[in-house]
């Protein structure tokens, strides 16, 4: 077929997607909010919620798990572009794991060495492992459906960065039903979980984010 | 990331082809057929340029241009009309160069140069093959072959094929529509629409 015939039917052809920003948009609403119905269903709030607000390492949970999944969704919004590349706007995923690593070297000193280890096995990494995943699959597969009609230069990176996010979100989640606050659980167990949808992600966007 | 772009010929350029792709967003299909005949000859200079310098030969050039065209028309809500829209262009065209030397044995590592280095290639499509889109068109079924053929090979306006094939205005739309997306993911060789 000649190149004159094909552009002929392309031009005939008006139907478009919406715009990637506003898909991705879309998709992070109803990610949040598939992972809140799960999140009631299956979990819902500890029953000290309240209590726990006025308590630095509860509310650390959130502040950290947040930053994630705020800095992941930058540079989502950023690889949904065909001409987006590594570069300096990378350094906001630093965030993140710096918060992290400053409130467990506060907690290492704050703490007698006798507590670190009992605390950072906490109650039940089980579950934790279990819920992260779980709650992050909504927003993961979403997202991953927005990105779909964007034209991400490298659908592994994008894929990758999707899962990050939506680790962050199903983690700001499950951190209000987990009992566990210390910082050590919080690196071990919910970086354990947040790799894990990471690598989901990464995975299932290289072979469905290419164009 | 591209440099910035001093030649008053490609300024001149991007100005032409970014009206022409906001007055296409906005419907305007005569606008649209303009800029993609502008751009087809700018593609194949550069898919020859790359094919060449990656020792394939230039025979399936115009087999890129058409791959890269689809790409263009598919992935075209993607470009930010506040945006140049060469940087867009090149990547785009980049991306499906790359993927095309990877297909036919090449690893990405040959420098590919902007659309701006380019100039025009005049030579006359017919002398390399366009097979590929054929063969891919025939893996069409149904409904979409009927429409991309009739609307591409028979010139065939919507309303045309509508009274050809019985079908309303609308779903004649959605089915070539979704046939052209079909065809651009045939090309990866998985289906996946």
């Amino acid at each position: 077929m000649s190149t004159d015939k094909l552009i002929a039917a392309l031009a005939v052809d008006g139907t478009q997607d919406a715009p990637p920003m506003r898909m991705l948009l879309r998709a992070t609403l109803a990610g949040i909010s598939a992972a809140a119905a799960l999140f009631f269903i299956l979990l819902g709030l500890r029953q000290d919620f309240m209590a726990a607000m006025h308590t630095w390492r509860f509310v650390f949970k959130f502040v950290v798990s947040l930053a994630l999944a705020a800095s992941a969704a930058l540079l989502v919004a950023r690889a949904a572009d065909p001409r987006s590349a590594r570069g300096p706007a990378d350094m906001v995923l630093a965030l993140a794991p710096a918060l992290l690593l400053a409130a467990v070297i506060v907690e290492l000193i704050a703490m007698p060495q006798a507590v670190w280890m009992p605390r950072l096995m906490g109650h039940n990494a089980r579950i934790c492992l279990m819920s992260i995943p779980l709650l992050s699959l909504g927003p993961l597969a979403l997202l991953l459906l927005a990105l779909r009609s964007s034209a991400p230069a490298s659908p592994l990176r994008a894929g990758a960065l999707a899962g990050l996010m939506a680790g962050g979100l199903g983690a700001a989640f499950y951190a209000a039903h987990c009992p566990d606050d210390s910082p050590l659980f919080v690196a071990v167990w919910y970086g354990l979980a947040i790799t894990f949808v990471t690598l989901l992600g990464a995975s299932v966007g290289q072979r469905l984010l290419r164009w | 990331m591209n440099q910035p772009n001093t030649s008053l010929a490609a300024q001149s350029d991007e100005i032409a082809w970014a009206t022409l792709m906001r007055a296409a967003l906005g419907g305007d299909q005569a606008a649209y057929r303009t800029l993609l005949e502008a751009l087809a000859p700018v593609l194949r200079g550069s898919a020859r340029r790359g094919l060449t310098r990656a020792g394939l030969g230039s025979a399936d050039v115009e087999d890129v241009v058409q791959e890269t065209l689809l790409a263009i028309h598919v992935k075209r809500h993607t470009w930010n009309s506040d945006q140049p829209l060469r940087p867009w262009l090149n990547a785009i065209a980049r991306h499906k160069l790359i993927d095309a030397m990877r297909r036919r044995g090449r690893r990405g590592e040959v420098p590919i140069d902007g659309l701006e280095d380019f100039l025009p290639d005049t030579a006359p499509a017919a002398e390399t093959s366009q097979g590929e889109l054929t063969r891919l068109v025939s893996r069409l079924e149904g409904r979409q072959l009927a429409i991309v053929r009739a609307i591409s090979l028979d010139g065939e306006s919507i309303s045309g094929a509508a009274a050809k094939f019985a079908m309303s205005e609308g779903a004649v739309r959605v089915t070539l529509h979704r046939g052209l997306r079909k065809l651009a993911s045939l090309y990866r060789g998985d289906g996946a629409p």
